[in-house]
């Protein structure tokens, strides 16, 4: 039945290459996540405060990045904004892709987040002299980063997923550099499994952090 | 007199046709897979919901393992590791395996919450009016428990419709992949990407807004 003869040694000669690549896949996945929130709370604001153009461009924006594949949005700031003259680094484009899909989903997160938070709460704040900004600041934003703290853990999983597809986009994170040295050796399945293994651990450290951290932040 | 060489030509309406085809395989994949994985999802959630001690040792972990390796890695894995035992299946045969499987393990989880979402004392009541347990599973459990999670699972049925743009890295020609290949004949990224894009968010965008729709009305 196995005909095939397994051959690990080239894998295990090349964990620490794609151990590193695996740091590459946190770091972008990370950085994509910081600039999401920031973002997806802008796009959430956008869309519950403001009427007219702004309003319309950030409901574009969530829509798209709910309703298209994720590997059709790389695509586009791969090779779509070629067609201005625009070329982006395999780095950029897998982080602008990355950012932009989160931002999308993280703010129809944060929308549910606002729209949960009695009206009340701003106005007590506001009578106890704080500026419309400070209470945003202070009592509204925090609140809600704590309602959507295990949507954003899921995104943060789901983001390192996804960039796994910048092996499409010839990007070198976990999947892009497994995938040159699969094609280097032919050891393609060796070296899939290797790397689904770590994409596991990475998940699952992920979600370890996550209940971790909770259990410090929301103490009382 | 020299005579140039075109490498490259301007979009024809038979590639308008390639694309339809292309439009046509990613519904017949996506469907097909939503279809298989979905009834077996349901036998998993039903089964995690009972739980029984094979399904919470054995079964849990190994969906969870579906869901925490991005699916393009489960794709590679899949479609290299089939000959290894003797299975001789092309990019469609392996895409429908691996994308059953993920919906599967997707909707496991939403058919366990549509089960549980019906109180243990109407499954009583069900029991005590003389009903068998198969009777009480499909005359109370599946009409009130699946109008509970039907939201949910049109987003996980769309989001592997948006996923089944990844079997294009076995070189199955969908709609993405047949993007890709059109990019690089015509130089045309812009309008090919628009087209394609617009396919998915034409079949996306008015299914996920009636799900929140339902979701709206029947969350009382």
């Amino acid at each position: 039945m196995f005909e095939y003869n397994f051959h690990w040694r080239p894998v295990l000669r090349s964990l620490p290459d794609l151990l590193e690549a695996g740091l590459v896949t946190l770091e972008v996945a990370s950085l994509a996540m910081v600039l999401g929130i920031a973002l997806g709370l802008v796009l959430a604001l956008i869309r519950l405060k403001l009427t007219g153009p702004l309003r319309w461009l950030a409901t574009t924006w969530v829509e798209l990045a709910r309703n298209t594949p994720a590997l059709f949005q790389l695509f586009f700031f791969g090779f779509g904004l070629g067609a201005f003259g625009l070329h982006l680094t395999p780095y950029t484009i897998v982080l602008a892709g990355l950012t932009f899909n989160c931002a999308g989903y993280l703010a129809e997160n944060f929308r549910g987040g606002f729209q949960a938070l009695p009206q009340t709460q701003i106005r007590a704040a506001r009578s106890l002299g704080m500026t419309a900004t400070q209470a945003y600041t202070r009592i509204v934003i925090p609140q809600v980063l704590r309602m959507v703290y295990y949507p954003i853990t899921n995104q943060m999983v789901w983001a390192v997923l996804i960039s796994s597809l910048g092996m499409m986009v010839g990007f070198r994170e976990l999947s892009g550099e497994t995938q040159f040295f699969a094609s280097k050796t032919y050891r393609i399945f060796e070296y899939f499994a290797v790397t689904a293994v770590i994409y596991y651990v990475i998940v699952k450290i992920i979600l370890l952090a996550s209940r971790l951290l909770a259990m410090k932040l929301f103490k009382y | 007199m020299e005579q140039g060489i075109q490498f490259f030509s301007g979009f024809t309406a038979n590639d308008f046709l390639f694309m339809a085809e292309a439009a046509w395989r990613t519904l017949l994949i996506s469907a097909l897979s939503i279809a298989l994985g979905t009834v077996l999802g349901g036998i998993f959630g039903w089964a995690l919901h009972e739980g029984r001690l094979w399904a919470t040792v054995l079964l849990a972990p190994v969906l969870d393992v579906f869901r925490s390796v991005p699916l393009i890695i489960q794709l590679v894995l899949f479609y290299n590791f089939a000959p290894i035992v003797g299975l001789n299946l092309d990019a469609f045969a392996s895409g429908i395996v691996v994308l059953t499987t993920y919906t599967a393990a997707l909707v496991a989880n939403v058919a366990r919450g549509g089960i549980e979402a019906v109180g243990e004392p109407m499954r009583r009541a069900a029991r005590s009016l003389g009903m068998t347990y198969w009777q009480d599973l499909r005359y109370v459990v599946l009409p009130i428990g699946g109008r509970a999670v039907f939201p949910s699972w049109v987003g996980v049925a769309l989001g592997v419709m948006k996923d089944s743009a990844l079997v294009s890295v076995l070189g199955y020609v969908e709609l993405l992949k047949a993007s890709q290949i059109l990019i690089t004949r015509t130089q045309e990224p812009f309008l090919i990407l628009a087209f394609a894009g617009a396919f998915y968010f034409a079949l996306s965008y008015p299914l996920s807004a009636y799900a929140e729709k339902l979701e709206k009305r029947w969350a009382l």
